[in-house]
Formats: C-alpha cells, structure tokens, sequence
C-alpha cells in the first residue's frame, strides 16, 4: 500500500480538503491581521488608514489587558485542575459495581449537554442569586450573611461554573480509560501488598496519564476561548474584575465598535493560544505516544 | 513453610453454587495442579486461596492459621495470572521490586534480590525495558520473577502458559518444574492441559463442577482411576468407554481400556479406520467399530493402516470397569 504511485495518488486525494482546511484557516486569520494594523472604527467610518501597531500598544498599555490576561489563564488553569482531579474521583465511584450504573451515568454526563449561558443562567438565578439563590438560603438557614458570589468573588465563580460544565467531559474520558485497565493488574498489585492508595498511585494513576493528556489538551482549546459564561452572568464585571481575553475583545468590537483593536486582541490571543500549546505540547505531549 | 488446607469451603455467586463444599490438605512443598474441564471452578479455587475471593461459608488454613478473612497480600502467596498483569508502565526491573517496595524494603536489598531472581530466570539484559518490549515468554518470566522475590509461602499460577505457542510451553513447562526443584517451595498450578498436569504435578486435583473427583500422583489417576470422569479426562487420546453388551462380559455397566492397550491385527473387534495419524514414532488411530462406536488406538512406531481400511482389534491390558454410577468396579 506504499509503493511511490499510491502514495502520490494518496496525496493527489486528501489535497483538496487540505487546501479547503487551509483556505478556512487563513482567510479569516489575513483579514484579522489586516485588520488590526488599520484604523477601522464603525463610529467613525470616514476615518481609515494604517496606523501601525498602534492598536497593538493600546492593548499593552491598557490596564485591562494584563488584567484580562491573567483571568484567562486562571480560569483555563482553575477549570482544569478542578474538572481533572474531581473528574478522577468521581470515575473511581463511577467504575464500582453499583445498581443502575447505566442511568448515573447519564445524570453525571447531563450537565455537559446543557448550553453554556443558560448553565451560566442557571447558576447565576438558582444557585447564587444573593435573595433567590439556594446558596444564600443555606447561609441564611444558618443564619450569616448570604455570600454575593457574582459581587465579591466574581473570577471563581465563573471558574466554578465552567467547571461544572467541562466535570462530565473529564469524567466520561477517565471512566472510560479506567473500563480499559485489567482487573488482573489491580489484583497482581493487590497480592503484592499494595493498599488501596497505592493501587491509585502506581498503578491507576499511571494508566490514566494519557486520558489526563487529552482532558488537558481538549479542555484548553475550549477554555482559552470561554465568553458566554461571562456575559451572562458577570459582563466581566465588577468594574473589569472578570474580564477575559476573549471578553475584552468582544468589548472593543461590538461596544467600542473599534475593529482595529479588536483584531489586534484577536491576534494576541492567537499568539497567547500557540505559546500555551507549545508548553502543554513540551510538558505532556509525549503521553500521547503509545 | 507453605501448607494450605481447606476445610468445607463454599463458593457461590448468587444462585450459582460454583464450589458446593470443598475439603482438600495440600501439604509444604508440593507442586500441585487443579485440572478440569472450563467452568469447573478451578480458577475460582485458585482465587479463594489467594484472597481475591471471599468464601461463602468453609474455612482456609495456611500453615496452620486461618487465612479465611485475611486480606491477599497477609496471606504470603504470590500469584502469576493468566495474562502476566505486568505492570506497563514500569521496567522489568520495577515490576520485580514492586512487591519489595510494597513491604518497604531498603533500596539496596531491593536491588540484591531483583539481581538474583533476573540471574535465575534469565533476565538480566532485559532489567530496563519494559513489558511491552518482551516476547511472551520473557513477560511469563517476570511475572514469576515477580512472585520469587517475596519468598512467599507459596505460588499460584492460574493457566501461565495458555498465552504460549506450542513450543515455547513446553519449554516454559520444564522451566517451572526446575524452578519448583530448586526452591523447594508450594505451588499450586491450575491448568485445563492434562498433559501439563501429568508432566509436573506431583499431586493432581481432578476437579469437575465444583467437586474434587478424585486427589493422587499422576501415574495413580492414570492407571487407578476412581470413575469415569477421571478415566476419560486423564490420558491422551482418551481411554475408549464402552457400554452395553461388551461391558456385561466383564460384569460391568461400563469399560474402560486406553487405546495403547489395544492391539491391531487379530482380535474378536472389526471395524473401518477413519482418522489415522502417522507421527512416526506413534501412530493414533480412529477405528468405526460397528455395536461399540469409534475406537481409538494407540499403536507405537508405524502402524500401516490408512482411512478406509478394514482392520480388526484386540483389547490387550488392564480393562478398567464401571458400574452404572460411574464409579470404578
């Protein structure tokens, strides 16, 4: 199947997707890049030209900007510490035999079919509104002051949401790499004198590298990109206490209706979103080799 | 010291009784193997003794202390599975120590030991790589370098050479048995292969729906066979069980009379020869005998009989009998 004319016959195939894959990545990415070197305001249409990298020093310069670039990284870091090590445990108890395995399974993957603003809604009304809230009945059943969740802790409790969210992902992938470990294993390790937590440690927690690998590297892509949690529930506020890049952009676009910077913010998160790939690639990568 | 008796043991999963009570002495320093047919519950045996199963009712004694409710790795036995469980991301060297570092041994009494095992089953070049770099037979070698380390009180193997090619059990086989020579130590080996339970036991356990149908050296089951479930399951090919008319000349239900102890050539028997197999130093031949079914034969050397052929047949040698429970006469 590899001889030199089906290999070229091979490459002749799949080019036409490529070029398409390729078009689609690269039309939109010139455009942006263009974009942000330009003075292009929707306020003030007459107004045009190159600037520059003037756009590119407002965001340096902006206060916000390192702001929102440090919430970024705090909630793809936060999400996923939180959603890899309880995403672990809940698979341990998935994976016991228990009745209706089948129909807990499905409770605990549920969350992840809801759509992100109405989770955010959710969360926002039901949980940790300060006069409706479940949270705040609970502070007042035992009488203290409901805590305002979205007010005063604004950054982790839209870490906690999407955390809620991404849990069933991290948790359907471990259970599945835990079915696919040998009960032989465990019971070699158990006549060996390993207690249960060492079981865990040298002989679970090592099958499962390569399912965290891929949480990992799933979960960042999309969490590098997270807005419509942000918009439903805090706006990125209070003042810009919970602005994320993506968010930050979105306000340059559509409130300021400035597309210049907004491209610029485009291409920076471009350029944040490739040196966290080559790190996650450097750090973990290599688990993905068989 | 590896003495383990089981006194009354039960095992049900369920509705499903798999080991209806059970009592067996398997005394300090024997190789004995469980053999029987699939689901007889041998490997279930084999795991109640080693803990991975809790006994429904019955009691365990390993060198004279009960064991029934110890947790496996309290028990002092080690055991190689079926499919090796090595560990696959630690080195051979790492799946050895295991064990060791377990118990928390020193560093440098680890490594003494993990040397001498590799040096006794041939693994010394291979200490750094990893299980997935290793043949079939070099992995059967440290899962049992695996189990020597800890000097248990004695080793359980459940069907370690079923993963094998033909050959290299056979040689596998001769490696356990010199391994069982040299350490001295109790092992108890569960196989389904009769001929691995006749070659390596010095006790076999015939075990056949959950019960023990008969306990003795391999030579005792193969000549003195208690009934007709050891008759036929012992030997290979099978002890020829004849019923009816035959049987009633010997005052019996049914008889027994291995194949090596018919004749070919004159006898009161005619039939026709289906299945003949020329292996050069024997020759295993099926004979149709009409009013007694298919007949086989064991001839040494060449027989020169082919499909087709009509031959007659002498029963010459011991003729085992039965009567109509079964049992031997």
């Amino acid at each position: 199947m590899s001889t030199q004319s089906t290999r070229l016959a091979a490459r002749f195939m799949v080019a036409p997707s490529v070029i398409l894959l390729f078009i689609w990545m690269i039309v939109p990415l010139a455009m942006t890049a263009w974009f942000s070197f330009r003075l292009y305001r929707l306020l003030s249409p007459d107004r045009t030209g190159w600037v520059g990298v003037n756009n590119y020093v407002w965001f340096f310069n902006s206060p916000d900007f390192w702001l929102a670039l440090t919430n970024t990284l705090l909630l793809v870091g936060g999400v996923l510490l939180i959603t890899v090590v309880l995403g672990i445990l809940i698979a341990l108890l998935l994976d016991q035999p228990i009745k209706g395995q089948g129909v807990l399974r499905i409770l605990v993957i549920a969350p992840f079919f809801v759509m992100p603003p109405v989770a955010a809604s959710i969360w926002e009304n039901l949980f940790m509104h300060p006069q409706n809230g479940l949270f705040s009945a609970i502070a007042r059943g035992f009488g203290a002051q409901p805590i305002l969740f979205l007010e005063s802790y604004p950054m982790p409790s839209v870490i906690g949401i999407v955390a809620w969210e991404w849990l069933p992902f991290a948790t359907l992938i471990f259970v599945t790499a835990l079915q696919s470990l040998s009960s032989e294993q465990l019971e070699a390790a158990e006549m060996d004198g390993a207690s249960a937590f060492n079981r865990f440690r040298f002989i679970i927690l090592p099958h499962l590298t390569r399912a965290i690998t891929v949480v990992i590297l799933i979960q960042t892509i999309f969490l590098l990109g997270i807005f419509g949690e942000i918009f439903t529930t805090t706006q990125g506020g209070p003042g810009s206490a919970s602005t994320t890049l993506p968010y930050m952009i979105f306000k340059q676009a559509i409130v300021a209706k400035d597309i210049g910077r907004a491209a610029a913010g485009g291409i920076i998160a471009v350029i944040l979103a490739n040196i966290v790939a080559y790190f996650l690639m450097r750090g973990i990568g290599r688990h993905l080799d068989a | 010291m590896g003495k383990i008796q089981l006194r009354q043991v039960r095992k049900s999963f369920g509705d499903v009784h798999v080991i209806p009570g059970l009592d067996l002495d398997i005394e300090d320093g024997e190789f004995v193997v469980f053999v029987g047919p699939s689901g007889c519950g041998k490997s279930t045996l084999l795991r109640l003794i080693a803990g991975l199963e809790d006994t429904t009712s019955g009691v365990i004694e390993i060198d004279g202390k009960d064991a029934t409710h110890l947790p496996p790795a309290k028990r002092g036995l080690a055991m190689v599975f079926q499919s090796y469980a090595l560990y696959p991301h630690m080195t051979v060297r790492k799946n050895i120590a295991f064990p060791l570092k377990m118990a928390g041994m020193d560093q440098a009494e680890q490594d003494k030991r993990v040397e001498r095992a590799a040096k006794v089953l041939n693994l010394s070049s291979y200490l750094d790589r990893r299980p997935g770099q290793l043949s079939g037979g070099q992995r059967q070698r440290v899962a049992i370098g695996r189990a020597i380390v800890r000097e248990p009180a004695a080793f359980l193997f459940d069907e370690p050479l079923s993963n094998l090619d033909a050959a290299l059990r056979v040689g596998m086989r001769q490696e356990i048995s010199e391994l069982h020579q040299s350490l001295k130590t109790t092992m108890v080996y569960v196989t389904h292969d009769q001929v691995e339970a006749m070659t390596m036991a010095d006790k076999i356990v015939v075990l056949n729906a959950g019960n023990i149908e008969q306990v003795g050296s391999p030579l005792t089951l193969y000549h003195n066979p208690k009934n007709i479930f050891v008759a036929g399951f012992i030997g290979s090919p099978k002890m020829n069980l004849i019923e009816g008319a035959e049987a009633a000349k010997h005052n019996a239900h049914t008889i027994g009379i291995r194949p090596e102890h018919i004749t070919v050539g004159d006898g009161p028997w005619e039939g026709v020869v289906g299945l003949s197999e020329h292996l050069g130093s024997d020759s295993f031949i099926k004979v149709d005998v009409p009013g007694l079914g298919i007949i086989n034969v064991r001839g040494a050397g060449e027989l020169n009989v082919h499909h087709g052929d009509r031959i007659r047949l002498a029963p010459a040698g011991k003729i085992h009998r039965f009567d109509d429970k079964g049992l031997a006469l």
